[in-house]
């Protein structure tokens, strides 16, 4: 909401000296038997009416963010000798994957009120709310450790290519351990630190073919599918022992 | 090779779950255990989220069971009568175990309770196995000395309600048997597993069954407690991953049926001996984690408690 908010506000600045025009590798991600991640080629141009104005350094940041699913973050303690959960914070918006990339560290491109209005950085994508422990901060942090270790979270601050000014271009890589849903992609322009033009596409990711088929039988028809898991597990148990036994012969 | 599994949406390599479902397999024809306490650890630690991998680790020891309580029927070694009523205490226990569980949810820290009941089980069954199984096998070196019979007349053989139990050589009341049933139950519930590493050393040294009918028997119990569960996962937490289940199960029911063959090979003290080691070590490793302080404190779940 607050991101809406804010693109509104940008929306009605004044007439844009410079806008995006942008272009994609791919439409969609599907998500197959033998999927082992990929990547997205997110590139594109600024379309000008007049020759850059030399105020302020130009800033491309390209975030790519998952669907957002609630997150529970524990922390372990010692007690009575042994290492137990004992404080845990539910994090009510954490995308299942964010990528920030920019063409030059994000603080240089972007002011912190701007940053607090888009929600662009890390930091600020990845909000608890209420949370009634200490520290709580520390909680988020381990969010984005364990998730930056996934390669879920990326901060990437060299990873937009811009090239004379005029065009730009940045790889996003995606894990294997995707989590379906449309994918949010998102193109700031920034000079002086403020943002002067954005552009928002999505990208779905979605399961095709059998893993489609089984994802979707598993949940309309979970007792069918149930019994199905069985049947084969039984068929492949005699079968094993079937084939075995005239092996031996 | 890479394969994406649908429902626990991760990519694994597929040669490892193949190898992962072959040692298990023949550790699972070799003791008759399921080999789930075995195998449920190791999904965790390639990344299969837990609840998936109790689910589908349910579904892998119905086949890999299957398989090998074929290899002990022809081989005569299964006791039908034992295994239904260990069966009838068992469905009793797991009910039991899924009322216990969920409770036990509501109040959190569910995670804790089963790795203590691991911790505590392995380690109690493991060490009174190996202890027993040593001094079997110094008896049975010593020149002259005679293996002492262990079939004792106990008070398990005072109460009433006896039965013919033909194939393990039994003529003793079927409330033992029923609460051994029961107690496994429970505890494969809350455990995620078969429970033949828990019926296996209570059918040999609680209702004095000869060890290799015992492997066969347990076998024939656990495929219907496991597919009890399987359906109960598949229902109401929709945690079953078909994909993952067949590509550890193919691994696993070959493996089964090699470590049948092992087994029979083996002499009983000496499977013993290796079955209680197996069990020391998994118990040794969960007590390692609970004791010394985790790289990473901080954990991650799925929203809400």
């Amino acid at each position: 909401m607050i991101r809406l908010i804010a693109l509104f506000l940008i929306l009605a600045l004044p007439a844009k000296a410079e806008e995006i025009v942008l272009g994609l590798s791919r439409d969609e991600v599907a998500i197959t038997a033998t999927f082992e991640g990929s990547e997205i080629l997110i590139f594109g141009a600024i379309k000008r009416d007049a020759p850059p104005d030399a105020d302020g350094d130009l800033g491309v940041i390209v975030t790519v963010a998952g669907p957002d699913r609630p997150v529970t973050v524990r922390k372990k303690d010692r007690r009575l000798g042994i290492w137990i959960n004992t404080d845990a914070v539910d994090v009510d918006v954490a995308p299942t994957f964010y990528a920030v990339a920019t063409n030059r560290p994000l603080e240089e491109i972007l002011t912190f009120t701007e940053d607090l209005n888009t929600r662009v950085s890390m930091q600020r994508a990845i909000r608890s709310v209420g949370a009634t422990v200490e520290d709580a901060e520390s909680f988020t942090d381990a969010l984005i450790r364990i998730r930056s270790e996934q390669g879920l979270y990326q901060t990437l601050p060299t990873g937009v290519l811009v090239q004379e000014e005029a065009l730009f271009r940045t790889l996003i890589p995606l894990p294997a351990n995707l989590t379906e849903g449309d994918y949010k992609a998102e193109i700031y322009l920034t000079r002086g630190r403020e943002i002067i033009d954005f552009y928002v596409t999505t990208i779905p990711v979605k399961k095709v073919g059998l893993e489609r088929w089984l994802y979707n039988l598993a949940h309309d028809n979970p007792f069918l599918y149930g019994l199905m898991s069985l049947s084969i597990a039984i068929a492949a148990g005699w079968g094993a022992s079937a084939a075995f036994s005239v092996f031996r012969r | 090779m890479q394969i994406y599994l649908p429902i626990a949406e991760v990519s694994v390599n597929i040669f490892l779950l193949l190898g992962l479902g072959g040692i298990v397999g023949v550790l699972s024809g070799m003791f008759g255990v399921g080999g789930g306490f075995l195998m449920t650890p190791l999904l965790f630690f390639i990344g299969i989220p837990p609840a998936v991998a109790v689910a589908t680790e349910a579904n892998q020891i119905v086949a890999s069971s299957f398989s090998g309580v074929l290899a002990h029927l022809k081989r005569k070694t299964v006791d039908l009568r034992m295994g239904t009523v260990l069966l009838i205490g068992g469905l009793v226990g797991s009910g039991f175990g899924i009322i216990l569980f969920n409770y036990l949810k509501s109040l959190g820290q569910v995670e804790l309770l089963v790795q203590l009941c691991y911790v505590v089980f392995l380690g109690m069954i493991g060490s009174l196995m190996f202890i027993e199984s040593l001094k079997a096998i110094r008896n049975a070196s010593k020149p002259g000395g005679a293996v002492p019979k262990r079939r004792k007349h106990n008070w398990v053989h005072n109460l009433p309600f006896k039965m013919k139990f033909r194939v393990s050589g039994l003529y003793i009341s079927v409330i033992p048997p029923l609460l051994v049933g029961v107690l496994v139950g429970i505890l494969a519930a809350i455990m995620g597993v078969g429970g033949g590493f828990i019926m296996v050393p209570a059918m040999i040294y609680l209702l004095g069954m000869p060890t290799k009918v015992v492997v066969g028997t347990s076998l024939f119990q656990i495929i219907f407690v496991t597919a009890f569960t399987t359906m109960l996962h598949a229902t109401t937490n929709f945690t079953v991953d078909v994909v993952l289940a067949v590509l550890l199960l193919v691994g696993g029911v070959i493996g089964a049926q090699i470590g049948t063959r092992i087994g029979v090979k083996m002499k009983a003290e000496q499977l013993r001996i290796w079955l209680a080691i197996m069990v020391l070590a998994v118990c040794g490793k969960l007590a390692f984690d609970l004791l010394v302080m985790p790289a990473e404190l901080y954990s991650l779940g799925t929203g809400g408690h």
